[in-house]
């Protein structure tokens, strides 16, 4: 009786495996995704959550997809890129800059599986990366904020001394100092994407100091509620933060991931999957601005940023229009030219007018 | 520089220091018992979810502050349950205990994520801060029961052999640890970032442990090195709004190294430190023995 048991038990574990494998041929591809954050961030992460629901949605049953949130920026992310390729992943997304060598690491191991690194630039034949033009959004935050600030100050909290905050600050500067000469930045480097308590202690100093308009590359809304409180004006970031600083937030940049990540997975799906270079802004739908705060603004100048918004898709207004100087003085971008995407991805210098020292 | 602007970078070092002093002492008392709690974070993370929870259901600041002591109260009993019956080992149980600390929280705050509150004012839990210390330190030297608590902390043996209950006095410091470090959390969801966020403590709970052993386990040391910490983490943010034309890194680690050699200076007696570490911290108690 028992020798029965054992034979029907070791019948039905095959019959488990081998139908279990069927399933992971023939139907749902998966796909992995390695968060710098929580998802409940209401920043970044959150983001690329709502581009993961937009993606599973989109193709239903052709794909499932899981995330490891909360993953460090060292070998940490190793293990965890690893963990998801190891575990049968057809398709990985890692979703900070930082994670950029350990997603090659990976990579190399793992040959037929698919890696998609977002905001970097080093690419193999099966990882690909990706991002959005954000600083586009910058450039129509610096008009209003140039338009808006009384004090001519305005606060800005960078996380880490990458190409990516680099080129916000200098497009943000660029286009407020265009319509408000006399502007001033202030610049704090936190040195973290996520510190809610750090990040409003930024906010506070530098409305402290006189600021008026407070805008952030960090993760959180913190920032935000902190000039709520201090009844400041600020700019949301990742995505539409106004239920929690609706008397300061002007607007946001939203980064709508959801479209591309249905696209790479589709293409895995239907197997036309290459490694290539994406950098999407406002006119791909990557970028968008969250709905212009009235209560806050006149209404001419929400038209003007609408206007920007169209002439920016059609290619007619680029954030980094010549003449540009860096802070030594010397013409980086000459009149009538606008800087190639080379010097965008590797932006390290700030734009004449700013202060301080750019951390290398 | 004005008046305003000094007014406002004391304000914000204030507002911004609170948390680590309170974490700070609790584990300070907690290690003076002779027992290393590793679990601050853990504790601070699961007291700063139930103030949240609390507050945003029944709409109670008080409440919320009740039960968040109570959630630390629970959470630093689970952890003397293990090492003071069971005697697993400490390091391992409060590294454990941080774990399921930050798991636990995530898990409770998932549908309150980005849930907006009213924040409270932190003056009143400024002002308690500096209390606490004040009766901390009182408590240590100039009362009978301080005392036992050290000599429970120096060696618990002759304590038992002088017919005090080691458990107990342990039991009891541990408790006022978790509950600092709920207390420390729930001033973070509600006075500090009014939010909840996963992981919002942001390694505080680490930084206030090492307090306690730059602080050489004496409770006005550790006022002193949290507000060191907290004034140069404030003071490198003024600098650099300033436009000072120096490397942010240097910013972004002169808190750490002015609190380590403010401390290690006020602390350079070896053998004052040795006599001011508890004997017997992180020794499990046989009562057999």
């Amino acid at each position: 009786m028992i020798k029965l048991i054992k034979l029907f038990t070791i019948f039905l574990a095959f019959l488990g495996f081998s139908l279990g494998n069927a399933y992971a041929d023939g139907h749902a591809k998966k796909v992995g995704f390695i968060y710098i954050g929580p998802p409940g961030d209401h920043g970044w992460t959150y983001m690329h959550d709502v581009g993961r629901k937009h993606m599973e949605s989109q193709l239903g049953d052709a794909v499932s997809s899981t995330y490891i949130e909360g993953v460090p920026e060292n070998a940490d992310a190793v293990r965890a890129i690893r963990k998801l390729a190891s575990s049968g992943h057809d398709l990985i997304f890692t979703t900070s800059f930082n994670y950029m060598d350990q997603t090659l690491e990976v990579a190399k191991e793992f040959p037929n599986v698919k890696f998609e690194h977002a905001t970097g630039y080093k690419r193999a034949d099966n990882v690909s990366t990706y991002s959005a033009r954000f600083y586009e959004g910058r450039t129509i935050s610096g008009h209003i904020a140039g338009h808006m600030t009384k004090t001519n100050i305005v606060g800005y909290i960078a996380s880490f001394p990458i190409p990516e905050v680099v080129r916000g600050i200098n497009a943000f500067y660029l286009a407020a100092s265009k319509v408000n000469p006399d502007i001033k930045i202030k610049i704090i480097w936190a040195f973290t994407w996520y510190d809610p308590g750090k990040e409003a202690d930024a906010a506070n100093t530098l409305i402290n100091q006189g600021a008026d308009i407070i805008v952030q590359h960090t993760d959180t809304f913190a920032p935000c509620q902190a000039a709520e409180k201090a009844g400041v004006l600020a700019f949301g970031q990742a995505s539409n933060q106004e239920e929690f600083c609706p008397n300061a937030h002007l607007t946001a940049i939203e980064d709508i991931w959801g479209p591309y990540y249905a696209a790479r997975a589709k293409a895995v799906v239907d197997g036309t999957w290459e490694s290539k270079d994406t950098w999407e802004g406002m006119a791909e739908g990557m970028v968008v601005m969250s709905p212009y705060n009235a209560k806050l603004m006149p209404a001419s100048l929400i038209q003007e940023a609408i206007n920007m918004e169209v002439a920016i898709k059609d290619g007619t207004l680029h954030s980094f229009e010549g003449p540009i100087y860096n802070q030594a003085g010397e013409l980086v971008v000459p009149e009538g030219e606008v800087a190639d995407d080379g010097m965008l991805a590797g932006m390290s210098f700030y734009v004449q007018g700013i202060d301080g020292d750019l951390p290398q | 520089m004005n008046i305003d602007l000094i007014i406002g970078i004391v304000q914000i070092i204030l507002i911004a220091t609170t948390p680590l002093v309170f974490a700070g002492i609790g584990e300070l008392v907690t290690e003076k018992s002779g027992v290393l709690n590793l679990g601050v974070e853990g504790m601070m993370l699961v007291g700063a979810v139930t103030a949240f929870v609390t507050l945003v259901v029944t709409n109670s600041y008080i409440l919320a502050f009740i039960f968040s002591i109570i959630s630390g109260i629970l959470m630093s009993s689970l952890f003397a349950f293990l090492v003071l019956v069971l005697m697993s080992n400490q390091v391992a149980t409060g590294l454990a205990l941080t774990i399921f600390g930050i798991g636990l929280s995530s898990m409770i705050g998932k549908n309150y994520i980005g849930t907006p509150i009213d924040g409270l004012t932190p003056w009143y839990f400024v002002i308690l801060s500096f209390l606490i210390v004040f009766f901390v330190s009182y408590f240590f030297y100039k009362t009978k029961s301080g005392l036992i608590l050290r000599a429970v902390g120096e060696s618990h043996n002759s304590a038992h052999a002088l017919g005090y209950s080691v458990l107990k006095i342990r039991l009891l410091a541990i408790i006022f640890g978790g509950s600092m470090c709920a207390l420390a959390g729930s001033y973070m969801s509600i006075c500090y970032a009014p939010m909840w966020q996963e992981g919002m403590t942001a390694g505080r709970g680490w930084i206030a442990l090492a307090l306690v052993v730059f602080a050489t386990w004496k409770p006005g040391r550790i006022l002193i090195g949290a507000y060191i910490f907290g004034g140069v983490t404030i003071l490198q943010m003024n600098l650099q709004a300033f436009g000072l034309r120096l490397p942010a890194q240097f910013f972004n680690m002169a808190p750490y190294i002015a609190t380590m050699l403010v401390l290690v200076i006020i602390s350079s007696n070896k053998l004052r430190i040795k006599l001011s570490a508890p004997a017997s911290l992180t020794l499990p108690f046989y009562k057999g023995r």
